[in-house]
């Protein structure tokens, strides 16, 4: 179950551009993050929001070059845990947290580092699509150098690369110029994952990033999500159990009581979590019996 | 029961298909109102001027109104019942509201229009008032003198109060500081300070104590553009602030999600999606200043010759020239001084044109000017129109 490419989800006409896009990047940027996937951990995270613990000790391992899947009902700190991946979560005021969240081995929250930094590095795509409205297709893509003050010397190559790993790029070729918000939603979603991709991030975060598409629009962001297991670790919010199930190699259950903090009831590997839980409220929600 | 399978496109003829929009409206709803209206006009032409002497034309008007609602209500709850008829009956209101809110401004406009144009030759915008005496006409001399002063205050003016109001904006609505709400509150005081106050502040502090020698504190444009600068100081800041609100929160974390930081953010994400909103502040603070009389009266002090240098001595503005102007007894004078109104009017209907530019989408007008450049390419003349954009 851990193979994503079952047969009724790849379609003939999209093997070639799956097989043009696999090798890594071939385009340099100077002042980018170190190439290649990294590890994520967390050590006994908790969040705060106000006084109100919304979190509470959570450890899990998201392995470089794997697909995590955090899944749950709502209200039960996926999401919050999701920002506290790259350092949103402080962002929103009276948000306060503590642990240990460990990128390839280097605490992210150590005193002195520098959210910008983690921010480059671990990637985000959003539930709703947005992209800049003010900008092209293509400026969308690039905004992430400009942004960030990352250094490219083949500036269509990138567009081209990103656009095609997130499996956009037939379709959008010959209106780069065009504003990004004249796409339909599938579009700009995947648009917004192109842009994340530009400044080759080590870790792509998505919260709930296919709630808002159709299902040829979910499937493509789905293959995209296959083919960038590869260079990038994926950690996905979704409350989508064939989703969960069809792109995740790894998943992590999480779960709320009533006015309880959230935590981690369950992890461990996708075929594992589905096909034999140890938890009974595990074997519940991916059963579809709650939740 | 199976599905079926609607008929192929190409048995139906395209020439049968015609694109039509929903109406719910009927001819029969058009005559009910000119008919209402008629029989009010009808009715209260009988009342006013057989049975009575006629009292005064506005009372005409107001009674024929009220008859007019009141039959077009009765007429239409008779022909489409109660909840039709009240809808019907606020569209009406609603739309002789609208009508009836655009007559002064219509009649303003004209007014200055008719009033002004007859002083108005195209010598008005190159002579100053040089030579000018009571008894010539009223199209001899010019404005020029005060366009120009009304230009450099205003410009000097935006140039002090956009950086100011821009930061000032930024500041309250991007910011997580726990000065913002005093300052917001400045900002509101700010807004609703008598502009005469402005110019009494300018003159008070820097002209009387320093102007004695003239030069940079004395009369001058330089000490108008201040004034001015605080009248439209709080204008620029709350739309901006208001403009800046309306910016998505998505998007801010989307942009701060890739690692840029906050003032990064402002810069290239929030900016360049407001600024449609923005080039509409910056206009609404120009047209907040350039008709701002007050503050000049006692900083740029008014002058009847051109006066090109903004930095010494008194010089015109246009709404100096107007006022100064209309309070003349002689009649060439007063005229004059609706041509300015009316030049004045002309000045900021170009700057709003040119803002209206200025704001479009920028994606559009990049459209276009490829547009235009591919254009220019193709045509043998390619290299005189590289400039196009």
């Amino acid at each position: 179950m851990t193979d994503l490419a079952t047969s009724d989800t790849v379609d003939l006409t999209d093997q070639t551009t799956r097989s043009a896009s696999r090798p890594a990047s071939s385009v340099a940027l100077i002042g980018g993050p170190p190439p290649g996937a990294a590890t994520l951990e967390a050590r006994d995270a908790c969040a705060w929001f106000g006084d109100h613990l919304v979190l509470e000790g959570v450890d899990l391992t998201m392995p470089a070059g794997k697909v995590t899947a955090l899944i749950g009902p709502s209200g039960c700190g996926k999401s919050t845990f999701l920002r506290l991946l790259n350092r949103m979560h402080e962002l929103i005021p009276g948000a306060a947290l503590d642990g240990h969240i460990l990128l390839d081995g280097e605490d992210i929250y150590e005193n002195g580092r520098r959210a910008q930094q983690i921010r480059m590095r671990v990637g985000m795509v959003f539930q709703k699509p947005n992209p800049f409205p003010a900008m092209t297709i293509r400026e969308n893509v690039l905004s992430g150098l400009k942004l960030a003050r990352i250094k490219c010397d083949d500036k269509d190559g990138l567009v081209e690369e990103s656009l095609s790993r997130a499996s956009l790029w037939k379709e959008v070729r010959d209106r780069l110029d065009r504003p990004g918000g004249a796409l339909s939603g599938g579009q700009q979603q995947r648009l917004c994952i192109a842009r994340s991709l530009a400044v080759q991030p080590n870790v792509l975060l998505m919260d709930e990033p296919c709630s808002a598409l159709d299902p040829t629009s979910t499937r493509r962001v789905e293959e995209t999500i296959a083919e960038l297991r590869d260079n990038v670790t994926v950690v996905i919010v979704t409350h989508n159990m064939q989703q969960a199930q069809r792109v995740s190699d790894r998943c992590a259950f999480f779960l709320a009581e009533e006015n309880q903090p959230g935590f981690v009831v369950e992890q461990g590997t996708t075929h594992d979590m589905f096909s034999n839980p140890v938890d009974t409220r595990t074997l519940n929600y991916v059963q579809g019996r709650f939740g | 029961m199976t599905a079926t399978l609607s008929s192929p496109p190409a048995t139906r003829t395209p020439a049968a298909r015609r694109p039509r929009r929903p109406r719910e409206r009927t001819p029969a709803d058009l005559w009910s109102v000119v008919g209402s209206a008629i029989s009010a006009l009808c009715l209260n032409w009988l009342i006013f001027y057989r049975f009575t002497d006629g009292a005064s034309l506005f009372g005409f008007a107001l009674c024929s109104y009220v008859t007019f609602l009141v039959l077009f209500t009765v007429v239409t709850r008779d022909r489409l019942g109660r909840l039709v008829a009240a809808d019907r009956v606020m569209t009406v209101v609603v739309m002789s509201a609208g009508v009836i809110v655009m007559v002064p401004l219509l009649l303003l406009i004209g007014y200055i229009l008719i009033e002004g144009v007859k002083a108005l030759r195209i010598t008005f915008f190159v002579r100053d008032q040089l030579g000018i005496t009571p008894l010539m006409d009223s199209t001899a001399g010019g404005g020029a003198h005060a366009i120009v002063g009304t230009l450099e205050q205003v410009g000097l003016a935006l140039l002090w109060s956009l950086p100011l109001g821009l930061a000032a904006a930024v500041f309250l609505n991007e910011s997580r500081s726990k000065w913002r709400r005093p300052v917001r509150i400045f900002v509101d005081a700010m807004s609703g300070l008598p502009s005469i106050i402005a110019g009494l502040f300018i003159f008070a502090t820097l002209i009387l104590p320093f102007g004695h020698t003239g030069g940079l504190f004395g009369f001058n444009g330089f000490m108008a553009s201040l004034a001015l600068a605080i009248t439209m100081l709080p204008t620029i800041t709350r739309t901006v602030e208001v403009v800046l609100r309306l910016v998505p929160d998505g998007l801010r974390e989307a942009s701060l999600a890739m690692g840029a930081s906050r003032a990064r953010t402002v810069w290239s994400v929030v900016f360049p999606t407001a600024r449609t909103g923005m080039t509409t502040a910056v206009v609404l603070g120009i047209a907040r200043a350039v008709g701002e009389t007050a503050p000049l009266l006692f900083t740029a002090f008014g002058y009847d010759l051109m006066n090109t240098n903004p930095f010494s001595g008194a010089q015109e503005s246009l709404p100096l020239f107007v006022y100064r102007n209309i309070r003349k007894p002689d009649l060439s004078a007063i005229a004059r001084g609706f041509a300015g109104a009316l030049v004045l009017m002309l000045i900021v209907l170009a700057l709003f044109a040119v803002a209206r530019y200025l704001g479009r989408d920028r994606s559009k007008r990049r459209a276009a000017s490829n547009r235009r450049r591919s254009a220019a390419l193709s045509s043998a003349a390619a290299s005189s129109a590289g400039a196009s954009s």
